[in-house]
């Protein structure tokens, strides 16, 4: 056990990526690998886990009460975050990265470091498609939303059907929401190759470091904020993955 | 060190694997956890407590490690009746079903849901930070009997968690034995708080909380301690035990099992780990050791 007390940080920047996301920047750099995340402390709300999009920033889509609040502070506001927790991507060789939404977060620091070969981006429409500009600087980026607003037409796993060879690639991170992680985890399990993909799960968190059990997924009860939250395809392609997750108090809810 | 020998452990009615069980609410929120637990080493689990409604518990933060312990305020966030169905699958186990409620009547409807499945129950007379809830209600002996007497009317072994937050411990331990428990466990969480300086606020979402791990060993220890000398029903030690010594220690106090929470936060394999140190051929008997320090 050691000092875990928050960190209170200031914040020095606040971006606007889309009408609900904002990227928050703060006075103090983490030392964190791509994927780890922090559990954030909004004075008097909650405490609730982000992703960590930079060493010193996180983005955040405004989805409740502790998001709200935090995407309306302003630069100078203070904050508490605990971490870097978890255990972050290990990609080898050729990278593909997916992501859906806000979960570009988490896979934008691997993009930045240059590990990333091709990128495919999804959004409901064009103007929720974030940091799509050093996406693509950095790697073949290909962008798919749902209205068609903007690149293919569709979802991301449509892009994945039509202009992807996944079998090329050796390592495929994976973030967004849970549906559509899973449709990519089917598709990489028809071809054998589950244990190619890493998936950055998203389940209630209330410890962030392993001990209060509320993060916990079925059958084997590995936790997301500790054995996680980055998990190979086979580690859980026989889990509650894609089925149900739990709410703040444990019971299941329908995914 | 002295190590003791692996025979067939029955404490207050329940037959364990070995004296090392999983404390109330550490990883004990599914039922795939807790087997994780078991199949990682734990004698037995006691489950997360299950309260009367389902609950989300406090707002976060809700836990903090510190040098030397875990400063908790999670609020008993719990499923209620649904987590019957976690059980399921362990129903041959030794799993402990954790209970809480605000008045006897309360504990007497938890129960009922578990009276099936449970190897028996483990009544939350202690959390220190839930409103109307465990200490509230476990710091008076009056009302420690009388929920004690509704759920050991199921006839299943029933133990009863103390709460340190009191004058007197074995003042409530002899509540508990009267009421019918089984077998009493102490202790839970020691009320406390931290506060960031540089908000000053205090850090945990519900102001103050409960501290746990190596920081209240001793504390556990003189509980345990006082417990032996008043009560004949078998003590369950626990608080800040991490180590194999810290169980023999507890031991000698007086304690005929132990149970550890705080300790898989630095390691979750940790009772696999006591074990190994614990256990030999050439091992006490557990009788020899239970209390020695009394003498
Ligand atoms: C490892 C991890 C990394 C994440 N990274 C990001 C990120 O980079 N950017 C981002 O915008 N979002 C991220 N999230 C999701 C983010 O934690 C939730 O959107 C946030 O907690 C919602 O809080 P709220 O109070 O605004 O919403 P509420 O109104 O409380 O709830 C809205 C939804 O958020 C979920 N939620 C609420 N509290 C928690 C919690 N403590 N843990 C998990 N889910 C919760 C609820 O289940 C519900 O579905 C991440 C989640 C996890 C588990
Ligand atoms: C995160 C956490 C949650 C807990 N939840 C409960 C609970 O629901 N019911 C209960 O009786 N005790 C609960 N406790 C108290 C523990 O069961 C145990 O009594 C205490 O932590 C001391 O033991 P330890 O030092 O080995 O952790 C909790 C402790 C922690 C750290
Ligand atoms: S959030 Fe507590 S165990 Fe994962």
């Amino acid at each position: 056990m050691n000092d875990g007390m928050p960190r209170v940080v200031t914040i020095r920047e606040m971006i606007r990526e889309t009408p609900a996301v904002a990227t928050i920047r703060f006075d103090h750099a983490f030392d964190s690998l791509p994927g780890q995340f922090c559990m954030v402390w909004v004075p008097g709300i909650d405490e609730v886990p982000m992703g960590f999009s930079g060493a010193d920033q996180i983005t955040v889509q405004e989805v409740g009460t502790a998001t709200r609040a935090l995407t309306s502070l302003t630069p100078g506001d203070n904050i508490g975050i605990r971490g870097p927790f978890g255990n972050g991507f290990s990609p080898v060789g050729r990278v593909l990265a997916v992501a859906g939404g806000v979960g570009v977060a988490p896979l934008l620091p691997l993009a930045k470091e240059g590990s990333v070969a091709t990128f495919i981006l999804g959004a409901r429409t064009r103007d929720e498609l974030i940091a799509a500009d050093i996406l693509a600087d950095q790697t073949d980026l290909h962008i798919a939303t749902d209205d068609g607003t903007a690149g293919y037409h569709g979802f991301v796993t449509g892009v994945l059907d039509s202009e992807i060879d996944i079998a090329s690639f050796d390592t495929i991170c994976v973030c967004g929401p849970e549906l559509m992680m899973k449709s990519i985890l089917d598709r990489l399990a028809l071809r054998n190759m589950e244990q190619r993909g890493q998936f950055s799960l998203h389940r209630y968190m209330k410890c962030g470091v392993g001990v209060c059990g509320s993060c916990s997924l079925d059958p084997d009860g590995l936790r997301v904020c500790r054995d996680g939250p980055v998990f190979s395809g086979d580690q859980i392609s026989s889990s509650e993955f894609g089925e149900y997750a739990r709410d703040a108090g444990g019971q299941k809810q329908k995914i | 060190m002295i190590t003791l020998q692996n025979d067939p452990v029955n404490v207050g009615g329940i037959t364990l694997n070995n004296h090392l069980i999983l404390a109330a609410g550490v990883l004990g929120t599914t039922g795939a956890s807790i087997r994780r637990m078991l199949r990682g080493g734990a004698g037995g689990a006691v489950t997360k407590s299950i309260g009367p409604v389902p609950a989300a518990g406090h707002p976060g933060p809700c836990l903090i490690p510190l040098d030397g312990g875990l400063l908790n305020a999670m609020g008993l966030p719990n499923p209620s009746q649904e987590f019957a169905s976690e059980l399921a699958h362990l129903a041959e186990e030794p799993v402990i079903v954790s209970i809480f409620g605000g008045t006897p009547d309360e504990f007497q409807t938890v129960a009922s849901w578990f009276a099936d499945i449970a190897a028996g129950y483990e009544l939350n007379l202690s959390c220190p930070h839930a409103e109307g809830y465990g200490a509230a209600i476990g710091s008076d002996p009056r009302m420690v009997r009388a929920c004690t007497e509704e759920v050991a009317a199921f006839g299943l072994p029933t133990w009863v968690k103390l709460t340190p937050n009191v004058t007197d411990i074995a003042v409530i331990g002899e509540a508990a034995e009267a009421g019918g428990a089984t077998a009493l466990v102490a202790i839970n969480t020691v009320r406390a708080m931290r506060i960031s300086t540089k908000l000053r606020r205090p850090v945990l979402g519900n102001r103050f909380g409960g501290l746990s791990g190596p920081m209240i060993f001793p504390i556990a220890l003189r509980c345990v301690y006082d417990l032996y000398e008043a009560c004949s029903v078998p003590i369950i030690g626990c608080g800040g035990i991490s180590s194999a010594a810290d169980v023999i220690e507890m031991m000698m106090a007086g304690a005929s099992a132990v149970q550890i929470g705080s300790a898989v936060y630095d390691d979750i394999g940790v009772f696999d780990q006591i074990a190994s140190k614990l256990y030999s051929d050439h091992g006490c008997s557990a009788a020899e050791i239970v209390g020695c320090a009394h003498e």
